[in-house]
């Protein structure tokens, strides 16, 4: 196995752990970090695909992808701090009554 | 200068005005614009008449053009020829002299302004009815003067009654208007024109091909029986009586209701064609003519008797129409103008000094209290009964001279309808005149302190009315329109019975008068014993032959019924409403069925995109 598929591997499971979590896990921060870690195992294919190819376009997306994940972040964590005001949890499940 | 133009745009501009400003600027500015500008549209006429009189041709005058369809385009033009120039002097003269007797009629009444508007309205109109070249043009003005009298019938809308009496007579109006719309389709599919001076000359030429000048006929007869008030759509009318009496007196009597008689005149070439259609229109007349009479004389309230002679009399004009008389028809419809539009405005002056009492079982005696609006009274009744030497008198005797000989289907029959009515109209006539001048006085005394000449802009009038009715009659219409309306031959019979004739006509006029003498005179004891003799006959009269309620029942009723039960209940709330409710009930329960899905649970959300995700995935991979 040479190292580019060992970085594919690893993208694929970075992938997969923040799906997994985001999933299955209760707690909105967590959620959020699951989420950060979905994007960056994208990240890590982008950039490795980039080298293997020897195009720059999929190591530039990677910048794209940066900035929209830090302005997601400074959107959803003032939102999360709100709802945490509000309900005094972290719990997911404690916004169930939000639904349209 | 644009004359005709003027002619009809100057009562457009009283109405903007009077409309617009009059209620600011008071009624001595409503006074002035709403009866300067017709008669100065009545000095223009006389001017254009003038004109003609010298050059002898007809004048010709496009406006603007309407539209262009294709190559086609329809103009508003106006055209001037004897027969319109006879209908404009009689609509704005007669038009002008009723504008100035309502100064005195309405003074009293809060809407004053709007009242000057609507009647400048209604001259407008008519003045584009008569003058107009295109049936187009004509059906403007046709329409628009069934507003204007809709508008004024409904003057005083406060009342139920009087508002309902005005969509009384729009309603029946419709009915009509859709079978002369049908005409003019008609006309327009054959000649590609409606231009009415090139449709007389297309027919003139001979029989047209692919259309029947019958049909058109009888399409166009059906329109004029809505605006003229003949069997079987008169019925609006006498519920018209409802307007202000000077309305009465211009809109339905003198002017706007003898616009049948004058679109039949002015497509006298359609109808030369079309002899059935015009036997059609002689025997309505004439049944017209003797229903309306006969009812007129059970009739008690003052306005509905001259409402029922007004409908009589404008059968006498279709008679004439029918017989192919066409200019004693416009002639009788000028004297008519004259003497019908002197007892209205008589009867209004009437109504006026009794405060508003309209039964002349409630009047007598009135001779000495009113002696002008009594003089002129009894001048236009002279006239309308047809004492000889009166205005009414010479239109009459020649229509029934011509439904007697006529070689365009004169019958004796027709004549023998016509003089009866005759002695009708100067018995019902002269029975009003005792009724509400002669006898002692059965007023309540009130009323009776009351009483009181009317003002000089209202007798004036009346004056100059009663005078046009005795000298009306002198001037020979039919002759002077004979280029435009050709007069028919008399057969032998009826030149040999022309003296006979005269000489019945004088009699069966002074016998009207005889029995109303003989009748009302004696404090109308004999009358009363009459009607108790033939009071089931007096009460089939009194009630009108029960055509109202006739209609009601064959009409009104099962169109109710149609209306509620098939279109409303089937129809508008079973099938349309039904329909929509159905969808949105329909998007509503789907809704509610995808809404289970929107737990609010994120996880759930998030395991969804999931398992899409994981779906799409394994498409892609099995399609290779």
């Amino acid at each position: 196995m040479d190292s580019a598929q060992m970085l594919v591997a690893l993208g694929a499971i970075l992938f997969v752990l923040g799906l997994a979590g985001a999933v299955v896990r209760r707690n909105l921060l967590v959620v959020l970090m699951c989420l950060e870690l979905m994007l960056n195992g994208v990240n890590v294919e982008l950039v490795t695909f980039s080298r293997l190819h020897g195009s720059t376009a999929g190591g530039v997306l990677v910048f794209l992808v940066f900035v929209v994940a830090a302005a997601e972040l400074a959107v959803a964590i003032p939102i999360v701090l709100l709802l945490v005001r509000h309900k005094k949890t972290l719990d997911a499940d404690a916004f169930k009554d939000l639904k349209g | 200068m644009p004359w005709l133009g003027l002619i009809v745009a100057l009562p457009l501009l009283g109405f903007a005005l009077n409309g617009a400003l009059g209620r600011r600027l008071g009624k001595r500015f409503v006074s002035a614009v709403g009866c300067g500008l017709p008669i100065a549209s009545a000095l223009i006429a006389l001017r254009c008449f003038l004109a003609l009189l010298e050059t002898g041709a007809p004048i010709s005058e496009t406006a603007f053009t309407w539209a262009v369809i294709g190559d086609r385009a329809f103009e508003v033009s106006f055209w001037f020829d004897r027969l319109s120039a006879v209908m404009a002097l009689v609509v704005t003269g007669v038009g002008s002299l009723i504008h100035v007797y309502s100064i005195g009629y309405m003074k009293n009444d809060g809407s004053y302004a709007r009242y000057f508007a609507f009647l400048n309205l209604f001259l407008f109109f008519m003045l584009l009815l008569v003058l107009g070249r295109s049936m187009l043009v004509l059906f403007v003005g046709w329409e628009g003067v069934g507003l204007a009298s809709y508008l004024l019938i409904g003057f005083w809308f406060e009342d139920p009654a009087k508002a309902k009496a005005g969509k009384k007579a729009f309603i029946t109006n419709r009915v009509g208007d859709g079978a002369f719309l049908l005409g003019m389709f008609i006309l327009y599919g054959a000649l590609g024109t409606l231009d009415m001076v090139r449709i007389n000359e297309a027919f003139l030429a001979g029989p047209v091909p692919a259309v029947s000048a019958t049909v058109i006929g009888l399409l166009l007869f059906a329109g004029a029986t809505g605006k003229s008030a003949q069997i079987p759509l008169y019925v609006w009318l006498p519920d018209a009586m409802a307007g202000p009496t000077p309305v009465s007196a211009l809109i339905h009597a003198a002017t706007m209701v003898t616009a049948g008689v004058y679109m039949v005149a002015r497509l006298n070439g359609v109808y030369l064609q079309a002899p059935d259609a015009a036997q059609v229109i002689a025997s309505v007349g004439a049944a017209t003519a003797l229903l309306a009479a006969t009812i007129a004389v059970a009739q008690y309230d003052i306005k509905k008797v001259l409402a029922y002679s007004t409908i009589s009399q404008l059968g006498f004009m279709f008679l004439a129409l029918g017989v192919g008389a066409t200019g004693f028809a416009v002639f009788h419809l000028m004297t008519h103008a004259f003497f019908k539009a002197c007892l209205f405005l008589g009867a209004g002056s009437v109504i006026h000094a009794l405060g508003g009492e309209q039964d002349i079982r409630k009047m007598g005696g009135l001779w000495r209290r009113i002696p002008v609006t009594f003089a002129t009274f009894l001048i236009a009744t002279a006239a309308i009964a047809g004492i000889p030497g009166l205005a009414g008198f010479w239109s009459k005797d020649e229509i029934l001279l011509y439904a007697f000989g006529s070689s365009e289907g004169g019958a004796v029959l027709l004549w023998a309808t016509g003089a009866f009515t005759a002695l009708l109209t100067s018995f019902y006539m002269f029975r009003l005149v005792w009724l509400t001048f002669f006898g002692r006085s059965r007023m309540s005394h009130e009323v009776e302190h009351h009483v009181h000449e009317s003002p000089i802009s209202m007798t004036g009038v009346l004056a100059v009315l009663a005078l046009l009715s005795i000298v009306g009659g002198f001037i020979h219409v039919p002759h002077f329109l004979e280029p435009v309306l050709p007069i028919p031959a008399l057969t032998a019979a009826g030149e040999d019975a022309e003296g006979a004739l005269m000489g019945i006509s004088i009699a069966i006029a002074l016998t009207g008068l005889a029995l109303a003498w003989f009748f009302f005179s004696n404090g109308g004891a004999r009358a009363e014993g009459a009607r108790r003799a033939l009071s089931p006959l007096h009460g089939f009269l009194a009630n009108r032959w029960y055509v109202d309620e006739l209609y009601e029942l064959l009409i009104i009723r099962p169109l109710h019924w149609i209306s509620d039960r098939v279109f409303l209940r089937i129809g508008d709330r079973l099938l349309i409403d039904g329909a929509l409710h159905g969808l949105a009930s329909l998007a509503r329960r789907g809704a509610h069925a995808f809404s289970l899905v929107q737990t609010g649970n994120l996880h759930l959300y998030a395991l969804l995109a999931l398992l899409g995700g994981a779906l799409l995935l394994a498409l892609r991979w099995l399609n290779g």
